[in-house]
């Protein structure tokens, strides 16, 4: 028993596994439509199916660089409070009269600067890891929001606002629409680029690959600023959800985007994950409680159940690793 | 990797079955009830309420609330009572506004909408069922802390977190209400907010004290706050030197109002509350009223009630704020 | 050559002297501007009640000490914290005889068990403790929602004993400041000075050579999470009984609080360094903003603002301290 992950991992062979690991999300899939399926007569119908994807795909967008911060073996926290910053700045530039198209920008450019700050603490202080940064920023962030709207709400968008949260194009929803845009753009950036190597190659080893000619600052600081930027993009699909904004929004988001990255199989020690598991896992905990709310069952009982999943998806592979072990030792 | 296919299904349907989540029975008309977060006793004696009026009626009721107190995951509820089809939606809103486009797709798909304790706004909702008069919430509340401390002196109030959108109205009413001449001598120091955590409402009403030493009396509207400053004042020996009123509930403050801390403190009855917004949105949906004002229904055993303009929209008034002191707190400690 | 060396030593140990120091020196600046916005700051009082609030943070830190120099990460604390505090304080409402230290006797071996599982989970399972944390804490969290069936336990159901656990004083000084001292003490000891206490710091420096060396690195994993499991479940009933109610929904984020403490304070998420004087330091240094924000009158809508600035520039500080140290050190030894 003394074979530890820590050895095991490198005898692995990475591609089988995580071969492996998305059918391992794809069948969870299958088995929770399945489940809502029979236990809802609400549930199996195209237009349930496509409505569901609205009430989660707004966090969806911060998984997808979140999954590049991961494989880099960082993590970012701060991506919650980016949200409500550049949603309240939004909403605060288009009370000022602004027009909203460059209100959006605004609150683009928000996100996007709130990401840099990031990128630039964590690339100049080497010193201070990614967690570090971001904790602090975190409450950072989201106290600048407090400051510029106190205890008030900003809204009164113009009608065409609420289209991006819930608004369909040809009966799919426009968000469903842009965050399969997003995710192809960030597949292909992570599967078929030199960035996308870059990436893994810093999260398998930061010092090796700097030494082999990888820009690691520059490519870090990319990362950073595309989590802020998403962030942006998230807070524009929210605060369309709910017609106003306040400093308070989007409270706790950073733990559901890393906890779906994580069950997408992107290992939070670096250098491995692909965009399509944590697509996947994206779509298996947002049907899941979408599914489990349409049968009403109690937030407390839902939170148990995605614990319960997240563990045992990770644990059930790790089961068998663990009897092989087992044997083996009785054989010596 | 079979093994572990057939291990995750097996895993799956047995948590399924342990819940013991059968497909359900369609009733009389399914009404659902959304309060602010779960884990909360007054929510839970409102949705009772609820529940209890449904039952009268012999409709489905439906008791939700989110882990955590967002509007975000409020909106996905309504969604998914959207996807249900339920009758009527009744909701303690986290959010004023936000919950507006949500509603609003309710309201299109033939969903009644009650707003209950916490209000949406107007074009959200069908009509409000008010627990008491924001006005007088916010009247009494100074009305009894100048009693208490004499008629002169300084007085902060303790929050819940600065985005609440009952405390902020109460408030604008007290602050309203401190202007007239009678209240001269008395000063309002601070607004300080504890966000409804026990640790921050503690270190915030140390901080009043001892950055206004003068400090006579604390005016807490919500429920965690209230019990916290109580505990300090309490733990500090300052019974009577500084005074105590607000909103609570009244098995976290038994102990304080017997001990005299905190004299007196007002909440309504949730049980009562919940009940008129089932009898409420049940009321909508037979058409019995519209929401408009001057439509009158019988709420069960509180008899008649009236909707009334109250700003732009209507609401429906459960009746005044109930006042807790030591003569009847031990009735109501084991109630909520 | 003899000097060189004895030199080298010798700024080995000020440049981690150093960035305790710089923290230490930012605390004091801090608390010299707040006086004087303030001066009912530095009273006997206030540095009580600084310290009395400060407690359960600085205990929960050193068991997230631990957890990180392994390189590891415990999100579950506030999730055990919550589920320990109310399950005593349930118990204390059933048989309000029960000694005060049974509760807490109670209270540590439910969080001994939700530790271990944990424990069990990361060694034996070989699950990453982000993962496995995350989900217990769902876990933890929920089980406390559905066994209180979503009431509070009030101050009127809780034993006059019981509450004294948090309010009473030994020799003088609170209980719980008591207990977090002691705590300190035997935490100081254990690190330091004993064999697991430096394996602990061998399995997060070099797992692979922690490994060969003959460390058991499944036991030690074990053994952290079961003490932070342990600290937990006490504080719990610390928490309960200091604020005389339980809720389901108690210190909801708080995981977050202790990890800054423990990273302000120095401890490496990357595993294998933090010091206990770190780790006071840190939990000092939130307690004192969660303190002071309030007193100084700042407006209410500024204080996470400004504690966001201060947390940033405090890491940024001893971060450049520590690299001015470092550089003198190079140009030294090249001298």
């Amino acid at each position: 028993m003394e074979n530890t992950d820590l050895t095991a991992e490198k005898n692995f062979d990475l591609k089988s596994f995580f071969f492996q690991w998305e059918w391992v999300l794809v069948l969870i899939l299958i088995i929770v439509n399945f489940i809502n399926t029979y236990l809802s007569p609400y549930y199996l119908n195209t237009y349930t199916l496509l409505d569901a994807t609205m009430t989660f795909l707004d966090k969806a967008f911060i998984v997808l660089p979140m999954t590049f911060v991961i494989i880099f073996g960082d993590i970012d926290i701060s991506v919650g409070s980016t949200v409500a910053l550049s949603s309240v700045v939004m909403a605060v530039a288009y009370n000022l009269g602004m027009p909203m198209s460059l209100a959006i920008i605004i609150c683009l450019l928000v996100g996007t600067v709130c990401g840099m700050i990031n990128g630039l603490l964590i690339v100049k202080f080497k010193e201070l890891s990614a967690v570090i940064v971001t904790l602090s920023t975190m409450t950072l962030y989201r106290g600048i929001a407090y400051t510029i709207l106190e205890d008030q709400a900003a809204g009164g968008f113009p009608e065409w606002f609420t289209f991006p949260g819930w608004g369909y194009v040809k009966g799919i929803p426009f968000i469903l629409i842009v965050f399969t845009i997003f995710a192809i753009i960030f597949a292909l950036l992570l599967h078929r680029t030199t960035f996308g190597r870059q990436v893994y190659a810093i999260g398998n080893n930061a010092v090796a690959s700097r030494y082999s000619g990888v820009q690691v600052n520059k490519i870090k600081f990319i990362v950073f600023t595309l989590a802020g930027f998403m962030s942006a993009i998230a807070a524009l699909f929210l605060t369309s959800r709910m017609g106003s904004t306040r400093p308070n929004v989007a409270l706790g988001y950073e733990l559901d985007v890393i906890a779906m990255v994580v069950l997408g199989g992107v290992s939070t020690s670096g250098g491995k994950g692909r965009i399509i598991g944590t697509i996947l896992s994206i779509f298996i905990v947002g049907y899941l409680r979408y599914g489990l709310g349409l049968i009403n069952v109690p937030a407390q009982v839902i939170l148990i159940i995605i614990g319960l999943l997240l563990i045992f998806a990770v644990m059930v592979p790790n089961l068998e690793k663990y009897f092989k072990r087992k044997k083996t030792k009785k054989a010596f | 990797m079979q093994k572990v296919f057939a291990g995750l299904i097996c895993l799956v349907l047995v948590v399924s079955m342990v819940l013991g989540i059968g497909s359900s029975v369609n009733a009389a008309g399914k009404y659902a009830v959304i309060f602010k977060s779960a884990g909360n006793p007054f929510g839970e004696k409102l949705m009772e309420g609820f529940k209890d009026a449904i039952e009268e009626v012999g409709g489905e009721a439906i008791l939700r609330a989110p882990a955590q107190p967002t509007a975000e995951e409020q909106i996905q509820m309504i969604e998914q009572l959207i996807a249900q089809r339920v009758d009527a939606i009744a909701i303690s809103a986290n959010d004023y506004d936000a919950l507006e486009p949500a509603l609003k797709k309710a309201m299109s798909r033939g969903i009644k909408v009650v707003s209950l304790d916490s209000a949406v706004n107007p074009q959200s909702r069908h009509v409000h069922v008010n627990q008491a008069d924001p006005e007088l919430i916010g009247r009494v509340e100074v009305q009894a802390i100048y009693e208490m401390i004499g008629g002169e002196g300084q007085i902060a109030i303790l929050s819940a977190t600065s985005q609440a959108s009952n405390q902020n109205l109460w408030i604008e009413w007290m602050k309203k209400e401190l202007e007239k001449p009678k209240y001269d001598k008395v000063e309002l120091v601070k607004v300080a907010y504890g966000d409804d955590l026990r640790d921050k409402s503690v270190a915030e009403t140390e901080a009043l004290l001892k950055s206004y030493p003068n400090l006579k009396g604390i005016i807490a509207p919500t429920t965690v706050g209230i019990a916290a400053a109580a505990k300090v004042l309490t733990d500090k020996g300052l019974k009577g030197k500084v005074q105590l009123t607000g909103l609570g509930l009244p098995s976290e403050m038994a102990e304080y109002i017997k001990s005299g801390v905190c004299q007196w403190m007002y909440l309504w009855n949730p049980i009562d509350l919940g009940y008129l917004g089932g009898y409420a949105a049940h009321a909508l949906v037979t058409g019995e009223i519209t929401g408009e004002p001057g439509d009158t229904f019988v709420a069960g055993k509180l008899g008649e009630k009236e909707v009334i303009q109250a700003g732009e929209g209507t609401e429906i008034m459960l009746g005044a704020p109930f006042k807790f002191d030591a003569s009847n707190i031990d009735e109501w400690k084991d109630v909520y | 050559m003899k000097k060189n060396d004895r030199g080298k030593v010798f700024n080995h140990k000020n440049i981690n002297k150093f960035r305790e120091l710089g923290l230490l020196g930012f605390i004091i600046i801090l608390s010299i501007f707040i006086q004087m916005r303030n001066p009912n700051y530095l009273t006997l009082e206030n540095i009580n009640d600084l310290i009395k609030n400060t407690a359960i943070l600085s205990i929960l830190a050193i068991g997230m000490m631990m957890v990180i120099i392994t390189r590891g990460i415990d999100l579950s604390v506030a999730a055990t914290l919550a589920l320990s505090g109310m399950i005593t304080a349930m118990t204390v409402r059933s048989y309000p005889s029960l000694h005060p230290l049974l509760t807490i006797l109670l209270g540590t071996i439910i969080g001994l068990f939700c530790g271990a599982i944990i424990g069990f989970l990361v060694s034996k399972m070989s699950i990453l403790p982000i993962i496995a944390t995350l989900g217990m804490m769902n876990i933890y969290r929920g089980l406390t929602y559905w066994i209180s069936g979503g009431k509070w336990i009030s101050s009127y159901q809780m034993s006059t004993g019981f509450k004294r656990i948090a309010t009473g004083s030994i020799l003088g000084i609170n209980n719980l400041i008591f207990i977090a001292i002691v705590l300190y003490i035997v935490a100081y000891y254990f690190v330091n000075h004993t064999r697991t206490g430096r394996q602990i710091y061998a399995v997060g420096s070099n797992p692979d050579s922690a490994k060969v060396s003959g460390i058991k690195i499944d036991k030690i994993l074990f053994l952290v999470y079961s003490i932070m499991g342990v600290l937990a479940g006490l504080s719990g009933v610390l928490w309960v009984s200091k604020f005389a109610s339980a809720q389901s929904n108690t210190a909801t984020g708080y995981e977050l609080t202790v990890i800054a403490a423990c990273i302000v304070g120095g401890v490496n998420i990357a595993g294998g360094s933090g010091k206990i004087s770190g780790i006071i330091l840190g939990s000092l240094l939130l307690g004192v903003l969660k303190n002071a924000l309030p007193l100084i009158k700042v407006s209410p809508f500024w204080q996470d603002a400004i504690q966001g600035g201060i947390i940033l520039l405090a890491v940024v500080v001893s971060a450049l301290v520590k690299r001015s140290v470092d550089r003198n050190n190079l140009i030294r030894r090249e001298v």
